[in-house]
């Protein structure tokens, strides 16, 4: 019974989707508020509906009714019930359930809280965000039903992926979906706001909270996803290039460069239609992420199973919204008032500056990552493009950012005056030098790079610290004033100088892990002991554990420095009988922000077994770097003039919508 | 600063990244990209030593030895011909005679795959894409067993 309330509130919530696509365009066009104001209701229901089916779904899932046939094929009735919660969305059926349950939650979130929204551009965003919607759910219902019953119930399920059971699938996948899907809300205003042939600044402040919040989920998500693959792939790698990866990186780089533009928009009503087509980009790269990854374009732990049906239907969505959009923007763009030009050197050529590296290594990354698909199809030649190739293109790209990075904060809006930034960021940059210095000190010259990378990022970190200085006057004036200066500075500044010490952080951590990071691959037997930068480990032997659904081979060590005992590290080797199948789970040992990691390979037969050990110094630096992103973001976020729901900041935009004719 | 000298140094500079992206990626794809092979290219196609390839195929049941310091030699075929692989490290987990598996390294002289990447599949269900073109090519591959690696119940 439970599948089939869950199927029919899906239905119910199709059905509704399609009339929030159409009544309340109508009712924009004919002026009818009740119209309109219907758009808000379906939006709140559909939330629900969808939320009721969802919630059917997961209660199959921790029941365990294996007549469900997602339910047998990826569950097991001996795993633990968080892994039951789990798997709902560790399959295609349920993550594309996720998918949209996140899509209506945003779509809802716009109808409770865009009360101070115009009411067309409301009934118009809430319509589009239905489009969206309503495609999905078709996709879902016709081609990955997840509540299909199978005839005979069987007694026991298939169990989920091994490489899935892990806390890392309750956090990564949803976090990333709040990113990807929070950009439809993004995508919704850029297509209303073109069918309306109107925006002005106020859009840009009523985008910009949006996109901040799905932008902060998309960090985390991306950052989590590479340490769940660092510790569970057990070879200590954190970021591969691979297509999968770069699917989640193009939108999150859009999305950056998004942010920075509606700064621009906002406060000098300039760089309107370029917001336009990014918020437009950011959201189709979402789909296109969606695309490589489900359709089986792409094999890799992410494609749950392969269906040509599925792949064409999100094909279809995918030409259906991208060059839907995109035709619309072409159509309509030309239509909207320009925004003024400006002086090159200035806030606003900062951040054009920013918007021109961010999407060019975008463009990179997108050619790095379809180039060989493309390839493929045309000539029948397959190539492979990794790490090398990205390093190339997106690094050098990256480093100018990062260097123009501190420059942007600091100049002013209209015109700024770069030798006057220069000489401020003075500190910024001998912080950078003696960065550099120290490196080589400490690291010898090795590698060259790696040390003016560690500069670079210092001096990044300097500029968002002598940015803030600067604003409060620490250091010029009396305590009690900078006090009151910084209380009075906007929060969204604060947020700026904490996101882009994060991204200084991460890279560190990057260049740290990836230049200096030891390792020793070696085979050893019981008592023998292995050694790397200064600590030795000794194998104690093997152990067998019994898990809930698995049996494991626990290697025990005991870890010492300079002869003291630190720890043990207990790598292990879990076998599924249930898929017969084994995961790798690698032993993490923190030392400092650096990390040891021990993990198994093979039993010899003369009794040794095979282990990697890898000393990587500083990579927890990567993911706590994206932590202080999202904590800027969240700062920004809460800056009273973008707050979620908040009135009309001033009585400027009121007296403007007063002012301006009946259309 | 005039409106038309303004718009000039926007457009000049958006242009001047652009053709050093452009320039960045095409030397960035003559240097560091890597074909992928199937054995009977490799033997077919005299792919020169040196160079750096991928290889897809099932590991030759009876090929596999293991030597000291985790040193490994394998064989890679798709039914018709054959490549030896030399690694040293760790195979991956799945990593077992009669199962596909992806070395990348560089091709030495004799025709010997010095690799230094060896991919297995990640579970049951999975068959790396590569190993399956390359068996249906030497028209190896059943479809029957490509169903079952997609893992439908009915």
């Amino acid at each position: 019974m439970i599948p089939e309330l869950g199927h029919y509130a899906l239905v119910l919530a199709l059905a509704l989707g399609l009339i929030q696509s159409v009544v309340p365009i109508i009712g924009a066009a004919t002026r009818d508020s009740a119209l309109m104001r219907l758009a808000t209701s379906t939006a709140l229901m559909q939330f629900a509906l969808v939320a009721f089916s969802f919630g059917a779904l997961t209660a199959c899932y921790v029941l365990s009714d294996f007549s469900v046939v997602s339910v047998f094929e990826n569950t097991h009735s001996m795993m633990p019930l968080i892994y039951k919660f789990t798997s709902v969305w560790g399959n295609h059926e349920g993550s594309m359930l996720l998918w949209v349950l996140i899509l209506s939650l945003f779509g809802a979130l716009v109808a409770a809280f865009g009360a101070n929204l115009p009411a067309t551009l409301k009934a118009h965003v809430l319509a589009v965000q239905s489009w969206v919607a309503t495609a999905f759910y078709l996709f879902i219902l016709l081609t990955s039903n997840p509540f299909l019953r199978l005839p005979q119930a069987p007694l026991e399920g298939r169990d989920l992926n091994p490489i899935l059971q892990d806390l890392g699938l309750a956090i990564h996948p949803p976090l990333l979906y709040l990113g990807y899907v929070g950009f439809s809300i993004s995508f919704s205003f850029a297509i209303a706001a073109l069918i309306e042939g109107r925006i002005d600044a106020a859009w840009a402040r009523w985008v910009r909270p949006w996109t901040l919040m799905a932008w902060m989920c998309l960090t985390v998500g991306i950052a989590m996803g590479s340490y769940w693959a660092y510790y569970t792939l057990g070879w200590g790698g954190f970021w591969f290039w691979d297509p999968v990866e770069n699917a989640s990186l193009m939108p999150w780089l859009a999305g950056t460069a998004l942010l920075h533009s509606a700064v621009v928009m906002e406060k000098r009503n300039a760089l309107k239609i370029w917001s336009i087509l990014l918020a437009i980009l950011a959201f189709s790269l979402s789909l296109i992420g969606t695309f490589l990854v489900r359709s089986g374009v792409l094999t890799s732990v992410h494609s749950f199973a392969n269906d040509p049906a599925r792949g064409v239907f999100i094909l279809a969505i995918l030409v259906l919204f991208i060059g839907g959009g995109l035709g619309l923007f072409a159509w309509r763009a030309p239509m909207l008032k320009q925004g003024g030009l400006f002086a090159p050197i200035s806030r606003e050529g900062a951040l054009i500056f920013n918007n021109l590296f961010l999407t060019t290594a975008c463009l990179t990354v997108f050619v790095g990552t379809l180039y060989p698909l493309a390839l493929e199809a045309f000539t029948g030649e397959k190539i492979s493009v990794g790490g090398p190739f990205f390093n190339l293109t997106f690094g050098p790209l990256f480093v100018a950012l990062m260097f123009a990075m501190p420059f942007g904060p600091l100049l002013a809006w209209k015109r700024g005056d770069l030798l006057g930034v220069a000489q401020r960021l003075m500190t910024a940059f001998a912080v950078g030098l003696v960065a550099v210095a120290g490196a080589f000190a400490i690291k010898g010259g090795a590698s060259v790079l790696a040390p003016f990378g560690v500069g670079l990022a210092f001096y990044v970190m300097a500029g968002a610290v002598v940015d803030l200085v600067e604003r409060t006057g620490l250091m010029r004036l009396p305590m009690a004033t900078v006090r009151s200066r910084a209380a009075g500075l906007p929060r969204s500044t604060w947020g700026t100088a904490v996101a882009h010490f994060g991204i200084a952080v991460s890279m560190l951590g990057i260049i740290s892990a990836g230049t200096w990071g030891t390792e020793r691959i070696v085979a050893l037997k019981p008592t023998q002991t292995v050694s790397l930068s200064g600590y030795d480990l000794s194998f104690d032997g093997l152990v067998e554990r019994t898990g809930p659904n698995y049996n494991a081979v626990v290697a025990k060590f005991t870890v010492r420095e300079g002869g003291v005992p630190i720890g043990v590290m207990e790598p292990s080797k879990r076998n599924f009988a249930a898929r017969e199948t084994s995961t790798n789970e690698a032993a993490l040992m923190a030392r400092g922000a650096g990390q040891l990691y021990l993990s198994l390979g093979d039993t010899n037969k003369d009794g040794s077994i095979a282990i990697r050990l890898y000393y990587k110094p500083m990579v927890m630096l990567i993911w706590l770097g994206a932590l202080v992103m999202m904590f800027g973001g969240a700062l920004s976020l809460s800056d009273r003039r973008l707050r979620v729901g908040a009135p009309k900041p001033a009585a400027k935009s009121a007296a403007k919508t007063a002012l301006q004719p009946a259309e | 600063m005039t409106r038309k000298q303004r718009r000039l140094i926007l457009i000049g500079g958006s242009v001047g990244v652009l053709a050093l992206a452009i320039g960045l990626v095409l030397n960035a794809l003559s240097g560091s990209i890597v074909f992928f092979n199937s054995p009977t290219d490799v033997t077919e196609k005299h792919v020169a030593a040196g160079t750096r390839i991928r290889i897809g195929g099932l590991v030759k049941p009876g090929s596999l030895q293991r030597g000291e310091n985790l040193r490994v030699r394998f064989e890679v075929t798709d039914g018709k011909s054959d490549v030896a692989v030399r690694y040293q490290g760790i195979v991956p987990d799945l990593f077992r005679e009669g199962q596909g598996v992806v070395a990348e390294g560089k091709l030495a002289a004799g025709g010997t795959l010095d690799a230094d990447t060896v991919l297995a599949k990640h579970d049951e269900r999975y068959m790396p894409r590569e190993v399956v073109d390359a068996l249906k090519k030497s028209g190896r591959w059943e479809e029957t067993s490509g169903e079952l690696a997609g893992g439908k119940t009915r």
